[in-house]
């Protein structure tokens, strides 16, 4: 069994999260030209290798920030969004 | 063993006829290479080669003919999607599948059996309904059918669903089939080659050369060759590429998975879908129970199986199916799918000049062969959009012109 760390609960079923796609950095709203906006709501980068990613630990409804290698599906680091 | 067949093996000269060339070297400039010697790759140098005259052509492949996408899905060629665009490219592709034993003079066993997509809410019977309207808008042969319809056409279904979540109709489309996948890439394979294109099998991409916004070559563990003309074709392994020549999209690699049962004397004659419960399953020419589900729950880019996936996938086989309760699944693999957020392809054009796009493939590749092969040689021979794959543009991203394909396999209603 595939296990991920919580940082809130620590080392649970992989079964127990959702991913919830990579991390992206908004740009500002009122600012952002229409393009920006594409490639911020669209554009993803596809291949393999160190992704941050939300990731969603269901049964306590923490959302966090998991490092992951896209490529082995290594999960690297695990931290909440502020740390 | 017959004695001629053990000579035959003992022999060392074979005299089988050989599908395709290994030539040895690659040229130095080719009109057109092609990455990824998979169907779409092989179909499309194909009608270059047919239709187009263009047979100055690699095709090259970094591991062998056919062994992505194309010989990992489940073999459905069906056109009822839900958008006018989407049900207009894959009823043109249904239609080439129908003469395509004839014209490769190979038996594909392509073998037409009626599509189920079973509705278990309300709300996926609406968009059953849906869909069969715009199918049959175009002309595309689908209906939506009750319950008895269903059990008449397939009297081994439970249609209560074990209980649980009750089989309330269907959209029933008629020209559903499926085919031997692999010999599909045979066929184009052998049918380009006899026409001239070269197939390099074990070669790697590794560079795509670009000189102002033009494509002027690539880079192989081979050496390097000249072309103003590439088309990459690629699906899951589409993203690495796109960094040679620094073009973004929306692209998301995830596994999809699937297995096969050991043989069974011929029971199933339908192939029966239930998006709800994420699973599709026809009966081989071999009487292998062929069985898919929906994408794995987050991007990997590998190939490995696992049990969850038996698991669920066995679970809902016997919710529809309890007798199976004592058979036993033979084998189960992965491909990869680069899916995209309206789960419609990419295809044509791309902002470097000469750099052709056929990608964002997901759970749909395999149906869409032979019109993916005709539509991307006519937008290489003519450097325009075929007319069928202009909604499917990457631009539409920017211009927020989406292509939103519910009738795609793995999406749930």
């Amino acid at each position: 069994m595939k296990i991920m760390t919580c940082p809130v609960n620590g080392p649970r079923p992989l079964q127990e999260f959702v991913y919830g796609g990579d991390l992206t950095e908004m740009p500002c709203p009122d600012q952002a030209t229409d393009e920006q906006w594409a490639a911020y709501v669209f554009e993803r980068d596809g291949a393999p290798g160190l992704h941050k990613e939300w990731w969603y630990h269901a049964p306590s409804g923490v959302w966090f920030i998991a490092e992951r290698d896209t490529g082995t599906d290594e999960i690297c680091r695990t931290y909440l969004y502020n740390d | 063993m017959p004695h001629r067949l053990l000579r035959f093996g003992l022999s060392k000269k074979y005299n089988e006829p050989r599908m395709f060339r290994s030539p040895e070297q690659l040229k130095k400039s080719y009109d057109v290479v092609i990455i990824g010697a998979g169907g779409h790759g092989l179909a499309t140098a194909y009608y270059l080669a047919r239709d187009h005259g263009i047979t100055n052509v690699a095709v090259l492949e970094r591991a062998y003919i056919g062994g992505g996408g194309t010989g990992r899905n489940t073999a459905i060629v069906r056109a009822n999607y839900l958008t006018p665009e989407g049900v207009a490219f894959y009823d043109e592709s249904v239609r080439l599948f129908q003469d395509l034993s004839a014209d490769f003079d190979l038996n594909l066993f392509y073998s037409q059996r009626g599509h189920f997509t079973l509705a278990h809410s309300d709300a996926s019977l609406r968009t059953m309904r849906w869909r069969a309207e715009v199918n049959k808008h175009l002309g595309v042969d689908s209906e939506l059918v009750d319950t008895a319809f269903i059990k008449e056409k397939c009297p081994h279904i439970d249609l209560s669903c074990g209980g649980h979540a009750p089989v309330m109709g269907a959209l029933f489309h008629p020209p559903g089939a499926i085919a031997r996948h692999d010999a599909v890439a045979w066929g184009y394979g052998r049918g380009a080659d006899q026409r001239g294109v070269e197939i390099h099998q074990q070669t790697e991409v590794t560079g795509i050369l670009v000189e102002g916004d033009k494509v002027t070559g690539v880079q192989t563990n081979r050496g390097t060759v000249e072309t103003s003309k590439v088309v990459c074709a690629v699906a899951g392994y589409t993203p690495p590429l796109l960094e040679m020549v620094g073009i973004k999209t929306p692209l998301v690699i995830q596994p999809l998975q699937a297995c096969v049962s050991e043989p069974l004397k011929p029971w199933l004659d339908t192939i029966i879908v239930s998006a709800s419960l994420h699973l599709y399953v026809s009966q081989s020419s071999r009487g292998e129970l062929v069985t898919g589900a929906s994408l794995d729950p987050y991007p990997i880019h590998s190939t490995r199986s696992t049990l969850d996936f038996v698991e669920g996938l066995s679970g809902h086989l016997l919710d529809l199916f309890p007798f199976l309760g004592d058979v036993k699944i033979m084998r189960q693999w992965a491909g990869l799918s680069d899916v995209t957020p309206d789960f419609s392809p990419i295809m044509g054009l791309s902002p470097v000049e000469g750099f052709y796009l056929d990608a964002g493939w997901g759970t749909w590749g395999f149906k869409a062969t032979p019109v993916c092969g005709k539509t991307m040689s006519y937008t290489v021979a003519e450097n325009k959009p075929h007319p069928l794959i202009e909604p499917f543009r990457l631009s539409r991203f920017k211009e927020f012109e989406l292509v939103g394909e519910k009738g795609a396999a793995s999406v749930g209603h």
